[in-house]
């Protein structure tokens, strides 16, 4: 009996540790309220607002660091293991090893490389999966003191300016300056996954949208693209829906979003 | 003797588990060895067909399979999908033969449920020894979209656009042909299906 109570002490103790040490890895994420905003892309193809349900947001993008820890929890996902229908070859290429980011490649830097399936793996593993373009478009049209910054040509003219710095520069380690919400990165670091990347069907060819090619696109056919002058998002809207699920690219990483706590969960 | 009687009979069970495990090593060929890298059966899609009946994608493998992607309230394309995979099957030189294994799964995760595949079945006189209508949840979906390279999208008034492409899987899951002509045949796609069904067999 006398032997019990440090017993225990220490692993009350080591469980704290184990408690703590969880808490410091567990990502960030912050509440979103959600609404109606207008979308470049219409909801019904044509010129309907998108609706967006409250949500939550992974404060930055996902980093080297913590992709590193979830491959070694689920090594199926190292780059030497991934089955080759989720991702390509060059898969996580700019690590030193499967195992190792080596010196070029900091931990606090966003994760690149990886494709749709490597990312929704990932947000899995934290309870969460990639947000929905309307998601990440919401989230993106805030800027630190406005809801809505898009229509303001000096905001619009900062985003682009990232697009016209070299892509072989180094990345920025993640945790930019926050918008509104608390959100950081989402303009200026990284292209992002979002989960329904292959829902966003833009037609190659303006032309051809009045005149829907019924073979190809069921229902209303070719999506018509809204606020032509946004093309900053504009341009993510075409990256994003050029991708296949397995590719990747030195400039594509990812964040998680998660729905928004219910009332008891709270 | 009786020594002799009773080794028989220890190694009379772990002789019945090895026979067991033998016969059914060989009567599973599909589980024989491991999915290859490059399969869709690495995927796990739990799938619910026109039946009510539960399945997964990957319990198609040993047999070539061709996939597509619809939902049974579309009125533009999906009907042509059906009609385009009945004309392959009619030009198919193994038809005779018994045919190839269709799936289709539906993009309508709300509102096709096993009733409405069922009746989506019957009006076309779909032949369910082969063909099978099927709905998976709406994350499933999207990722079974992405492996077969379907784009679709629903809008607000519960519509879906969608690209349309017919897959062809070999025994072990590999895209071996895939074809968006929709609304006629496509020869390459047929001759693909009858190449996979020849090498199977």
């Amino acid at each position: 009996m006398r032997h019990t109570f440090p017993r225990y002490a220490a692993a009350l103790a080591l469980l704290c540790a184990v408690a703590s040490a969880t808490v410091a890895r567990t990502a960030e994420y912050v509440a979103l309220p959600g609404g109606t905003f207008e979308s470049v892309l219409p909801a019904d193809g044509k010129s309907a607002d998108a609706k967006v349900a409250p949500f939550r947001l992974r404060v930055t993008p996902v980093t080297n660091g913590e992709f590193l820890a979830f491959v070694a929890a689920h090594p199926e996902w190292r780059r030497d293991r991934v089955a080759r229908i989720f991702a390509e070859a060059r898969y996580l290429q700019s690590w030193a090893a499967p195992d190792t980011l080596g010196a070029a490649v900091l931990p606090e830097q966003p994760v690149t490389n990886v494709s749709w399936f490597a990312a929704e793996a990932f947000c899995e593993s934290e309870s969460a999966r990639l947000p929905t373009w309307y998601e990440w478009e919401l989230a993106a049209a805030s800027d630190a003191t406005r809801v809505d910054a898009r229509a303001d040509p000096a905001w619009r003219e900062r985003i682009l300016a990232w697009y016209a710095r070299p892509s072989t520069e180094a990345l920025a380690p993640v945790g930019g300056e926050a918008n509104l919400y608390g959100v950081r990165d989402l303009h200026g670091l990284v292209w992002e996954w979002v989960d329904d990347f292959n829902a966003l069907l833009v037609s190659a060819d303006n032309r051809e949208q009045g005149d829907p090619d019924l073979l190809r696109f069921c229902g209303a056919g070719a999506i018509t693209l809204q606020q032509r002058e946004n093309y900053a998002v504009l341009m993510r809207i075409a990256m994003l829906s050029s991708l296949k699920a397995v590719d990747t690219t030195a400039n594509l990483g990812f964040r998680c979003a998660k729905p928004a706590p219910s009332e008891n969960t709270r | 003797m009786r020594f002799l009687l009773r080794l028989m009979r220890a190694a009379f069970v772990p002789l019945l588990f090895g026979a067991a495990a033998l016969f059914w090593a060989a009567t599973s060929p599909a589980r024989g060895s491991e999915v290859p890298t490059d399969s869709l059966y690495r995927l796990d899609v739990p799938l619910v067909d026109q039946d009510g009946k539960g399945q997964h994608l990957a319990d198609r493998r040993g047999r070539p399979l061709v996939v597509g992607m619809f939902y049974t309230s579309c009125h533009n394309v999906c009907p042509l999908i059906v009609d385009t995979m009945l004309a392959t099957e009619r030009a198919l030189a193994a038809g005779g033969r018994g045919g190839v294994d269709v799936l289709l799964v539906s993009f309508d995760a709300s509102r096709d449920d096993p009733i409405a595949l069922r009746r989506a079945a019957d009006s076309r006189k779909l032949d369910l020894q082969r063909w099978t209508l099927a709905r998976a949840e709406p994350a499933d979906v999207r990722k079974l979209a992405a492996v077969l390279g379907i784009q679709y999208r629903q809008l607000d008034d519960g519509e879906f656009n969608h690209s349309s492409a017919l897959v062809l899987l070999d025994a072990q899951g590999r895209i071996a042909a895939r074809t968006e002509t929709i609304g006629t045949t496509d020869a390459a796609f047929i001759a693909a299906i009858d190449a996979t069904l020849a090498a199977t067999e």
